[in-house]
Parts: C-alpha cells; sequence; structure tokens
C-alpha cells in the first residue's frame, strides 16, 4: 500500500488560538516599543550634539502631546518586557552553588535590585 | 453519577485511502474514574471501531509512544484523566494527531523527521581522547551529574515539537527535544564532542531559530526545561560569535 501522509500547515492565527501563545506574542509586541524608545533616544542624543537650537527643537517635539502618549506607552511595555525577561532568566542562567541549583527567587530578585540600584543613579545623577 | 455515565470522544480521523484531510468522528464512550484518555480509546478499538489507529506501549508516561492532542493541547494521553476534562462524567473530549508533523494515519503522525534531527545532534557521549582502560571508569561529581539531570530525562515523546509555533513555521528548525539532548551531552563533563555538535545547534535551523514561546517547557511531561537549555546554547554561541571577531585566528565552530 502506498503512503499518502497529511501535511498540514500552520495557519497565520496560530497565535491567537491559545492565551499562552498571546502573552508571547504580546511580550514581542512590546520589543517595537523599547526599540522605538532607543531610536527616539539615539535621535536625542544626535540633537544635542548639533547644539541649542538642534536640542531645543527636539525637545520641542518631545513635548507634543502624541510624544507623551508614545512615552506613557512605551514605559508601560518596557516594564512588562522587563518583568517578564527577568521571571525567565532563572531558566536561561541556571547558576549552581555547591550541588545545588540556586532557586529561582533570589536569581529575580538579584536583578530588581539592580534595575533599583541603576534607576537611583541615574535620579542622583539628573537631579544634583 | 451513575455506572453508565457516557461522554462523547471526539477524535480527528484521518484515512489516507480515503480522505484527503483530517475529519471529527464521535463515539460514545463509557466513563470510568481511573480511566485515562488512553483507555477510552483502547475500548473504542475494541468494541467500536478496530481500524483507530494510535501509538501506545507503556501506559505509564515513560515510552513517550501516546503523545496527541487532547483538547488542543499536545498531552500524554495515559497522563490524561478523563476526571480532569469531565465535569460528573459527561461532556465532550477531543483528540487529534500531534500538531506540526505529518500525519500517517488517525493519530499516527510521522516522525522521520525528527529521527534525523536527533542524530543530526550526536546524542551520544563523544571522545576525542580515549582513556586506557587501566585508568578506570570516568568519574563525575554528584553536581556534574546534577547540572544535566533534567534534560536527561527526555522520552522523545514530541509534545514539545507540537506545541512549538517555530516548529510548525519552520520545518527545518533542529527542535526543543533534541537541542535539549545535544545541551544535555555538552554539558556533561566525560564528553568532547561540543565543537562537533555546533555544526548543528549554533545554526540557522539550530538554536537560533528559537524565539522562546517556552511553550516546550510548559508541556514536557519529564521537566526537562528545552526551552532553557536552548537559551543557554544561545548565550554560548554569542560568547563564541564575539571572542571570533576580538581574537585574531580564533574560529568557534
Amino acid at each position: 500500500m502506498s503512503r499518502k501522509p497529511y501535511e498540514p500547515t500552520l495557519p497565520n492565527t496560530w497565535w491567537l488560538e491559545k492565551p499562552f501563545y498571546i502573552r508571547y506574542m504580546l511580550r514581542e509586541f512590546t520589543s517595537f516599543f523599547v526599540g522605538a524608545y532607543v531610536a527616539i533616544l539615539i535621535v536625542g542624543l544626535w540633537q544635542l550634539s548639533q547644539g541649542p537650537d538642534a536640542w531645543g527643537s527636539f525637545l520641542g517635539v518631545l513635548s507634543h502631546p502624541a510624544s507623551v502618549v508614545f512615552h506613557v506607552l512605551a514605559f508601560v511595555f518596557a516594564t512588562f518586557h522587563t518583568v517578564t525577561w527577568f521571571a525567565l532568566t532563572p531558566r536561561t542562567t541556571p547558576i549552581m552553588r555547591g550541588d545545588h541549583f540556586v532557586p529561582p527567587g533570589p536569581i529575580i530578585g538579584a536583578q530588581y535590585a539592580v534595575w533599583a540600584v541603576a534607576s537611583i543613579v541615574v535620579l542622583v545623577a539628573v537631579l544634583w | 453519577m451513575s455506572d453508565d455515565t457516557t461522554f462523547t470522544l471526539e477524535v480527528l480521523r484521518y484515512n489516507p485511502e480515503s480522505d484527503d484531510v483530517p475529519r471529527a468522528e464521535k463515539f460514545t464512550v463509557p466513563y470510568q474514574e481511573d480511566w485515562v484518555v488512553l483507555d477510552a480509546l483502547n475500548w473504542v478499538k475494541d468494541n467500536v471501531d478496530g481500524s483507530l489507529t494510535y501509538r501506545w506501549s507503556c501506559h505509564m508516561a515513560v515510552c513517550g509512544s501516546c503523545g496527541m492532542m487532547i483538547n488542543n493541547e499536545p498531552t500524554l494521553s495515559c497522563k490524561a484523566f478523563l476526571r480532569d476534562y469531565l465535569k460528573d462524567g459527561t461532556g465532550t473530549i477531543t483528540v487529534g494527531a500531534l500538531k506540526n508533523f505529518p500525519i500517517e494515519k488517525d493519530l499516527v503522525i510521522v516522525m522521520d523527521s525528527f529521527m534525523e534531527k536527533l542524530e543530526a545532534v550526536k546524542p551520544w557521549i563523544i571522545r576525542s581522547t580515549e582513556k586506557p582502560l587501566d585508568e578506570g571508569t570516568f568519574t563525575q561529581l554528584p553536581k556534574q551529574l546534577k547540572r544535566f539531570k533534567r534534560h536527561t530525562m527526555c522520552i522523545n515523546c514530541l509534545l514539545c515539537y507540537a506545541a512549538c509555533p517555530q516548529v510548525g513555521l519552520n520545518p527545518g528548525f533542529i527542535g526543543p527535544a533534541a537541542l535539549a539532548l545535544a545541551h544535555r551531552y555538552n554539558l556533561d563533563t566525560r564528553d568532547q564532542g561540543k565543537d562537533l555538535r555546533k555544526d548543528v545547534t549554533a545554526s540557522e535551523d539550530g538554536v537560533w531559530e528559537c524565539t522562546f514561546v517556552s511553550a516546550c517547557s510548559e508541556v514536557c511531561p519529564k521537566d526537562v526545561e528545552p526551552a532553557g537549555a536552548i537559551q543557554e546554547q544561545k548565550i554560548e554561541s554569542s560568547i563564541d560569535w564575539a571572542l571570533d571577531h576580538l581574537i585574531p585566528g580564533r574560529k568557534a565552530r
């Protein structure tokens, strides 16, 4: 008897099938906002190097309501991206101490600690 | 509930001799509290339709043969208790062949592609230098064993391949189970074959095809953690790439 296997194809809507996949796509989607924010930051640095007028116009664009809305969204999505990434880290970088794996708690906690310290350093530098 | 409670087992069937696409067929099956979905399939095969085709062997989550989509989740049917899917012993359970594989017949998939991928990562201990017998066995500390032990638990049930959208989108992707096994041997202190495996694992179809959906680890019945194993290899591959660019003459495989 000859064979005739059925070859399935994955529809483009595969990620709508389960909440787990939707959450994954949301995490991927947040990368766009993280990337866009970094691009704006680089443009800002370049404008800064072009003198006070260029910097002033950059600040003018930033204060536009659409820009404010974007930054609020970017902050929310960047936070989501960061939190979900922190939660995954114990699986990507298992650490052994002695004969045992370090449990997820301290690994995740350490990242929040570094995040907090970095934020304080930036805050102090800005306010100084 | 009474002893004669029944439920509906909806099986996505495919007969290569008469079908072009899979079709759903419903069976009314007696409910038993201690039955798993595999028992229900066996009941149908014994009492209703002997042509119903599926793989199984051990009935105890060891052999890895009876993986299928149960209510659209990749599951070992020997581990899927009816009572966890039905309310008061009634309702419907849907069963289909594992996703992302060609279907040979009914619930039987064609797994040739996986066997090729598995072989490609050389899942065995490779030695570049052999030790004379009179020097004794290779010793390994408990912590060295523990480092990779969970990745050894794989039973090749392929639930992870059915859960992984990247496998569905790119059939060439080496995939979760094979990459986890490659990692298992790379981490083994007795092994010296990591560079040989990198030709496959660090390639486009290797770890870099993975986007860390991590559905593989979610569905794994043995807690092998393939998603983590792949990310660890990505980190290693990135370090190789960086060192290759920084150190003249260095070329990781």
